[in-house]
């Protein structure tokens, strides 16, 4: 899908959401809900960039770390993949106070979430890392390079444009995924909606509100990386249309 | 006090499991020699250049370079297998042009020939520009330095992969099939910036290539690779004029017979 298609439908996502908020039946769960939709963004925004870096330390540290490194990167990975999230989040709010470490729920929240998609993130960062020519590599060696030089300098930028569709992907499963932290005492966007469910039984407006509040997240999030592709691969497609 | 020879196999064997793709290598090559590695293909010969440029490791035997050990080290009068650092160092005095160009796709061809000078050399950003543009304008490519590989033809691409090697100032060159992966048109246009890099510079080069012409024309010696041996091997004129060997004069017949 074009960018413009995506563009249009937010267009029209934040259309209807205004035009429904300025309804007399709609208009009272608004504060309520843009609170809540402002602790999901946070949470999404921060758990995105830990996901991020645990992403690409977990894959250098698995195709290039010394052997106590690449395991301990293995274990990270096959955990937070191998578990559901609900259950690291219960475990690091529930269980490791039991432990004697208290965190508080947001930075729970963000810890749990950032690890879990850094998991799945770290196989994206090795396979576009691997998806590059192998003469890259050779070009490099041969103009004696370090391996941190070729990974920096030449591996790495090539490898950056493949990896931005999936990490989109990512993006946006974490980003529904934060209405997990509901069960953890956050009010996020899910936790406000439900509890203003429960005391005035407004089923139809307040889940209308909030799909489209999601929707237009993920759109944002989309638009986001289609640019962000489309900037990086400048250089690389740049005379091939011509 | 004789010269020490700038490249040295001594013994060199390559086996990729039970395939033996080079057996017991002996090859000296002077200061400032041009040699060109000819032979069918499985005889080794590429294997030879990836082994200086340490894209392969060996299994026997020591390759040296300007009397250094390259795949090895010193240690307590001992050779040992080299460290990275060692071959690093040793490294820095080889260059290589690929077949495939391998030029990086996301720099422009000005940005290609400064990439290694700069992180590599630490050289300042203004020296490099300007010794890369020297360079780029010995290739014939001055106009084209803000170009993308992808704007370039192949025989550009194969100039700017020339210009980057040689930015890095090493003392022997090797290049690898250089002109296989180009249109019959572009192969001139390499070839000439080859022979103008033998006349123009102090290199010592090693060349592995299909070009007969050209390999009789520009080396000083021509080695015919078969069967992971060096069968036999001589000034051009020689080998090209008189085989001695029975399986160079069929592999020359078969090339000729062919171009």
């Amino acid at each position: 899908m074009g960018i413009r298609t995506l563009v249009a439908m937010l267009v029209v996502a934040l259309v209807v959401i205004g035009a429904l908020a300025t309804q007399e039946s709609y208009k009272v769960f608004m504060p309520g809900l843009l609170q809540g939709a402002v602790l999901t963004i946070e949470i999404a925004i921060l758990g995105s960039l830990l996901a991020i870096v645990m992403g690409v330390l977990a894959a250098l540290a698995r195709m290039y770390g010394p052997a106590p490194l690449k395991w301990l990167a293995t274990v990270y990975v096959e955990i937070f993949r191998g578990t559901s999230a609900l259950v690291q989040l219960f475990w690091l709010f529930f269980v490791l106070p039991q432990f004697g470490v208290t965190l508080n729920a947001f930075l729970v929240a963000v810890l749990a979430l950032g690890l879990n998609v850094g998991a799945y993130g770290s196989e994206v960062v090795r396979g576009a890392i691997q998806s590059v020519a192998r003469g890259q590599w050779e070009a490099s060696t041969a103009l004696n390079m370090s391996r941190p030089q070729m990974l920096r300098r030449i591996i790495l930028p090539q490898a950056f444009v493949a990896m931005i569709p999936p990490w989109g992907n990512l993006f946006i499963e974490l980003l529904k995924s934060t209405a997990l932290v509901s069960l953890i005492t956050l009010s996020d966007l899910a936790f406000k909606a439900q509890q203003m469910n429960q005391n005035t039984f407004k089923t139809i407006p307040i889940f209308t509100l909030v799909l489209l509040m999601y929707l237009a997240m993920s759109l944002v999030v989309t638009i986001g990386m289609r640019l962000l592709e489309r900037r990086a691969s400048l250089g690389l497609a740049r005379g091939k249309a011509a | 006090m004789t010269e020490q020879p700038m490249v040295r196999f001594d013994n060199v064997s390559k086996r990729y499991g039970a395939l033996t793709v080079l057996d017991g290598l002996n090859l000296d090559i002077a200061r400032g020699e041009k040699v060109s590695i000819i032979g069918p293909s499985g005889s080794g010969k590429t294997t030879v250049l990836r082994m200086l440029m340490t894209l392969e490791t060996i299994n026997d035997g020591v390759i040296w370079v300007e009397g250094e050990p390259l795949t090895h080290m010193e240690r307590n009068g001992k050779l040992v297998p080299a460290d990275l650092a060692h071959i690093r160092k040793i490294r820095a005095k080889i260059g290589m042009v690929f077949q495939s160009f391998n030029l990086f796709p996301h720099m422009t061809a000005m940005q290609n020939c400064i990439e290694a000078p700069i992180t590599v050399l630490g050289m300042k950003r203004a020296d490099a520009e300007a010794r890369a543009a020297e360079l780029l304008d010995m290739v014939g490519l001055s106009e084209k330095k803000d170009h993308y590989p992808s704007q370039l033809s192949g025989g550009q691409q194969q100039r700017v992969a020339i210009a980057r090697a040689c930015a890095m100032r090493p003392k022997i060159m090797l290049f690898d099939e250089v002109t296989s992966a180009l249109d019959p048109e572009l192969v001139g246009e390499v070839l000439e910036v080859i022979r103008k890099l033998g006349r123009e510079h102090d290199l010592t080069m090693l060349m592995v290539t299909h070009q007969m012409g050209f390999a009789k024309e520009f080396s000083d010696r021509v080695c015919f690779f078969h069967a992971g041996k060096i069968c036999e091997q001589g000034p051009p004129n020689e080998l090209f004029g008189a085989p001695k060997n029975e399986r160079t004069r069929q592999f020359l017949h078969a090339v000729l017979e062919a171009g």
